[in-house]
Order: C-alpha cells, then sequence, then structure tokens
C-alpha cells in the first residue's frame, strides 16, 4: 500500500516534553515539514530561543543552536551574514520576541536581514510558570497579574506584528493560528512562503501563530482552542498584516 | 638607507588592524568611548577584506552577533569599553558555556557606573574572574604598547580557537588611543587553518545534525559539563601563563603592574636602578591564567640567594590585580600597594615616595 502520511524527516521519532494540548509541537512539526517539501534540509540552521521551546533542537533533525533570551535575531544575523548559502530561522515566543528581545527583533527587522522568523504567541510565559506576557489579553488572569491584566496597571496587548509592518525593512508578515486544521494549513502555508522568501532573497518574513497553552490558560485542550477562535483573533486578528 | 617599515597608529587602530590579519571575519560593536577608532577601523577596512561589519543595535546584541557568527564557523570579535562590557557579560557567559572561540576588547575606562572616559583598570575582576554568571574563565591577555596590542590578536585568536573558550584583551583608554610606531608583521596569522571547526554550524551535509547548546536539564549532564569545562580550564593554566620579568634576579623590592600602568612602572623601575636601587619588574602578560608559576620561580630563586624581596602593586584601581599577587606569593612576602582610578594615574614620583616611605624598613635592616 502506498504512504502517503508520515513523520517528517526533519523531525526526530521521540516523545514530546510539552504538555498536552500544547501548540509547540504542532509549530515544530509543521517548520519540520515544510524544510523536507523545500529540500533545505541539509542547508537549515535553527535558533531556538529561551522558553518552553529551548529544546526544539531535541525535536528538529538539522542544525541548531540556542541563543540567550531575547537575542535569536542577533544570533540568525550574523549567522545568515556569514553564511548567506545556509537558510536561517528563528523561532521565538512572544517573552523573547516581543519583550526581552524588542530591541534586537525591531533592528534585525528594520536592517531588512534575510531571515525567516517563526513567532508563537501564547500570550504568556509558559516556561517559568504562567506569567504575563507583552501579549496577555487585557481581563486575562496570570501568575503577576492575578487581577487581571488592567491597561492603566500593565498597558495593552502588544501587537508586534502590526509595529514590525511599519518598517521598510520587512516584507512579509502573517498572523495565523492553530484552532482548526483549516488554520493550521493556511498556517503552514505561511511558514513554507516565509522560507522561500529568504531561499529567493527576498527579505525578512515572519510568521506569527496565536498558539494554545493549556496548562497556564488553565483550560482543557479543547477549550483552549475555542478561546484562541472566539477570543484571541479579536485581538489579534488573523491574516497577513503585509 | 633601509628604509623604516613602522607605520604609526593607535591601539584602538593596531587592534583591529591584528584582527583582520588573524583571520577575523565578523565584528560587530556598539559606539563607546574610549574605543571608537577600532569600530571605524573595522568599519572601514571589513567590507574591502572579505570581512563582514555590522554596528549593532545594543552592546547586547553585538555579543550575541559574536556568538552566530562564531557558531557559523568564522573568527568573530566585538569590541567596547567598560560599561559596554558590562552589558556583554551574560553574552561572555554563553559563549564560555558552549564553547565558542570568541575576542572581546575591553578598552577599560573609569568606574563605576558612567564614570568617566579616563584610563582606568578597574574591571581586572571582571575579566579575569568570569564576570557572567556561572564557573567560567575567559583567557584575559593586556597589552603594554601598540605592538603587542596587535600582536596579541595572531595569539588570541589562535588561543580562542585551540581552546574553543572566549579570549578578552584588557587594554586601557591610554593603550587604546596613544599613538606608536609598528610594524606590521602578520606574525602567525597562518595558524589560523590548523584549527578545524567540525562543530559549526553549516547545514548538516553528509554528517550529523550539529547543535550548540549550554542547557543541560538531565540529572548530572551539567555537572559533567562543568567538570569538562574546569578540565580545559586547568589545561589553560598549565599552558598558557605568561609574564614579563626585569631585573628580577636580584631585586629588593619587586614592582607589579599590568597594560598601561605598566609602562610607568618599568621606567620608575629602571630610574631607580640608575639610583642604585635594586628594582625589579613583574608585567603579567596573561591576567587569567595569572602568571603564578612564574611569580613563585622569581621568589623561590631570591630566596635561594637569602633575598627577601617586598612587592609592590600598582594599578588603576584600587586592589584588585593585588589578590592575585598575594595568592601567588602565598604570605612569602610582604606585599604593599599604590593605586589610583577614577581618572587618577600613579606617577613616577607616587611610585617612588611610596618605596621611600617604606624604605626605612627595607633599607635600614
Amino acid at each position: 500500500m502506498e504512504k502517503i502520511f508520515s513523520r517528517p524527516k526533519s523531525l526526530r521519532n521521540i516523545s514530546t516534553h510539552y504538555c498536552p494540548g500544547c501548540g509547540h509541537g504542532i509549530a515544530h512539526r509543521l517548520i519540520a515539514g515544510v524544510v523536507d517539501e523545500l529540500g533545505i534540509r541539509d542547508k537549515v540552521i535553527a535558533i531556538a530561543p529561551v522558553g518552553c521551546a529551548v529544546l526544539a533542537y531535541d525535536y528538529w533533525d538539522f542544525d541548531c543552536t540556542e541563543a540567550a533570551h531575547g537575542r535569536a535575531l542577533a544570533v540568525a544575523t550574523a549567522i545568515k551574514r556569514v553564511r548567506p548559502q545556509n537558510i536561517v530561522f528563528t523561532y521565538q515566543g512572544d517573552g523573547d520576541l516581543a519583550a526581552i528581545g524588542t530591541n534586537e527583533t525591531i533592528h534585525a527587522a528594520n536592517r531588512g536581514e534575510n531571515l525567516t522568523v517563526i513567532f508563537i504567541n501564547n500570550a504568556v510565559y509558559g516556561m517559568t510558570g504562567g506569567q504575563m506576557a507583552p501579549t496577555t489579553l487585557l481581563g486575562q488572569k496570570t501568575a503577576t497579574s492575578p487581577l487581571g491584566r488592567n491597561a492603566q496597571r500593565e498597558g495593552y496587548p502588544l501587537k508586534i506584528s502590526e509595529v514590525l509592518s511599519q518598517l521598510s525593512g520587512v516584507k512579509y508578515i502573517e498572523r495565523t493560528s492553530f484552532y482548526s486544521p483549516q488554520e493550521i494549513l493556511k498556517a503552514k502555508r505561511a511558514i513554507k512562503l516565509a522560507f522561500q522568501n529568504q531561499i529567493e532573497g527576498i527579505g525578512f518574513s515572519l510568521v506569527e501563530i496565536l498558539s494554545p497553552c493549556p496548562t497556564y490558560w488553565d483550560m482543557s485542550p479543547q477549550k483552549a482552542m475555542e478561546w484562541i477562535a472566539n477570543i484571541m483573533i479579536k485581538e489579534f486578528p488573523l491574516g497577513r498584516i503585509k | 638607507m633601509v628604509k623604516d617599515k613602522r607605520i604609526l597608529m593607535t591601539g584602538n587602530e593596531a587592534i583591529a588592524e591584528g584582527a583582520i590579519q588573524a583571520g577575523c571575519r565578523f565584528y560587530a560593536g556598539y559606539p563607546i568611548t574610549p574605543q571608537n577608532e577600532l569600530t571605524a577601523y573595522m568599519a572601514k577596512h571589513m567590507p574591502e577584506r572579505d570581512g563582514i561589519f555590522i554596528q549593532a543595535e545594543s552592546e547586547l546584541s553585538a555579543i550575541n552577533m559574536v556568538f552566530g557568527a562564531s557558531a557559523a564557523g568564522v573568527r568573530a570579535m566585538t569590541s567596547s569599553s567598560s560599561p559596554g562590557i558590562s552589558l556583554k557579560q551574560e553574552g561572555i557567559s554563553y559563549l564560555a558555556g558552549t564553547e565558542l572561540p570568541s575576542v572581546i576588547v575591553n578598552m577599560m575606562r573609569g568606574g563605576p557606573g558612567l564614570g568617566n572616559i579616563a584610563p582606568a583598570q578597574s574591571d581586572y575582576f571582571q575579566a579575569t574572574r568570569g564576570g557572567g554568571h556561572g564557573d567560567y574563565h575567559s583567557i584575559v591577555l593586556s597589552p603594554s604598547s601598540v605592538e603587542e596590542a596587535y600582536n596579541f590578536m595572531f595569539l588570541a585568536f589562535d588561543l580562542a580557537d585551540k581552546y574553543r573558550n572566549p579570549v578578552i584583551i584588557l587594554g586601557d583608554g591610554m593603550i587604546g588611543q596613544m599613538m606608536e610606531p609598528l610594524e606590521l608583521t602578520a606574525v602567525s596569522c597562518q595558524l589560523s587553518a590548523e584549527y578545524k571547526k567540525p562543530w559549526a554550524l553549516t547545514g548538516c551535509k553528509a554528517r550529523l545534525p550539529n547543535i550548540i547548546r549550554s542547557l543541560f536539564l538531565a540529572e548530572g549532564a551539567l555537572e559533567e559539563r562543568n567538570l569538562k569545562l574546569q578540565k580545559k580550564y586547568k589545561e589553560i593554566q598549565k599552558a598558557e601563563q605568561r609574564l614579563e620579568e626585569l631585573f628580577s634576579s636580584d631585586a629588593e623590592f619587586i614592582l607589579v603592574a599590568y597594560g598601561g600602568m605598566a609602562r610607568i612602572v618599568k621606567g620608575t623601575v629602571k630610574k631607580l636602578r640608575e639610583k642604585g636601587f635594586r628594582a625589579g619588574l613583574i608585567r603579567p602578560i596573561t591576567l587569567w591564567p595569572f602568571p603564578q608559576a612564574g611569580i613563585t620561580q622569581i621568589l623561590n630563586r631570591l630566596h635561594r640567594k637569602k633575598h627577601l624581596p617586598i612587592f609592590l602593586v600598582v594599578e588603576m584601581s584600587y586592589g584588585q590585580m593585588l589578590e592575585d599577587v598575594k595568592l601567588a606569593v602565598d604570605g612569602k612576602a610582604k606585599v604593599e600597594f599604590l593605586g589610583r582610578a577614577g581618572g587618577g594615574i600613579p606617577t613616577e614620583e607616587e611610585i617612588i615616595n611610596k618605596i621611600r616611605r617604606n624604605g626605612k624598613n627595607l633599607f635600614s635592616s
């Protein structure tokens, strides 16, 4: 019988450390699939963030490095400048990309570095126990906003993709989500385009993914997906931003 | 007439030129005085000599760009001055933890805080003790002239590659900004080819994927990693201690100074000799590993001749290298100290007065 669906070659066959219902596993798999489809496994260099996905290199079967918290795009900039023949991407969470690393993010984007950025927005810090993230929604309760995020006290959810879209160096930004199989397929198409852009030398491309964190949203995996579909996309509208 | 091949350069420019000749192909930096000539030299010369120059958005970014370039297998460096070097400490810790070869230049200025832009040596502890978090060491080289600063770049990149370790060039505003004649001889840049980097990130073509990491969560894994690093540091301590000594074989008092300060102290020692005082100089060249063995050897030699020298440590700080000298001397001789910082530089007169004040005990016995 012909095998029509299997684990991507770029994804190692190991059991996951992520929580049930976590979106990282989906994102890892989509990236591995795109790397396979584009035939770039032996050219890819990934930069894993600090956060739950720091162990991404345990899953991907290609060259990877860690980066200090927030510095992934500085590391990626240098790797790509030194080895323009390679395909370099960062995989970053909201705290990494839009709080501690905002400076690196904005300036790598503004320089128009020919890089691919996969930005996982789950509106909390997962690794450290569910603290408030720059993308935490108003009213959302976290370990460090126990009464719910309040605009007067903690400011508004940071729409970093919209901010970045203002920069001339940025060529492609799309916000996607994982709340349904159709949305996951859209996310995969966006990831593929972001890699193709780099291959063709088009420039800085970023895919934001609204991704579930059932553990720190205090929801079942199914409820978490519904929360993205019904609540989160109101604050973070899906679609192509640039 | 033989043509003088020497040219006039600042220490900052000489370091940049030395780095390029030593095979440095990536530089990232951020403006800060007194090292701006270095960054400007790199901006001008790296692109025309097959290198990459990036003015980073911050010191944090610059050091992490060095991390990326080194991970990708090229010789990479950054430079800054004291407050900027403080910002780089996290990155240096990561470079040490991931064992990425790298060169970091610190042209020290006065602190703490924003301080001022006058030469200082107040970052000795930071450079020699690790500086960032975790149990690690950078190799620290201390140039005392423009020519030596140039020559040390070849050594620095070689040591970085050989031991897969960060190397700090610890200069000061004086070394960085003064001009001296030097001959650009490209002393040892051929060594770069010897160090293969099979660990570098180049894409996993025809090999297993490479992973660069300092995170080790499995039980015992981080301790194992640390023991490996400690073993490397012991090897470095054994093989790489360097010092310069002058008139130390019969010295009654030995002055110890490094970098820019050592130039003044060297002049003072020569002057004291002319006046008939048996003064000697020890100039540590590697600050880590500290040249403990050489100091012990000098001390033992003097003891065998029944000399009991007194040490005088002179620094542009309030006593940082002093601690290493005391550890090296290990109670076998008296160790005195003279130091100024925050823009003050101990003068020849102050050094001589210091010796004369203690001189009563020294010469009366």
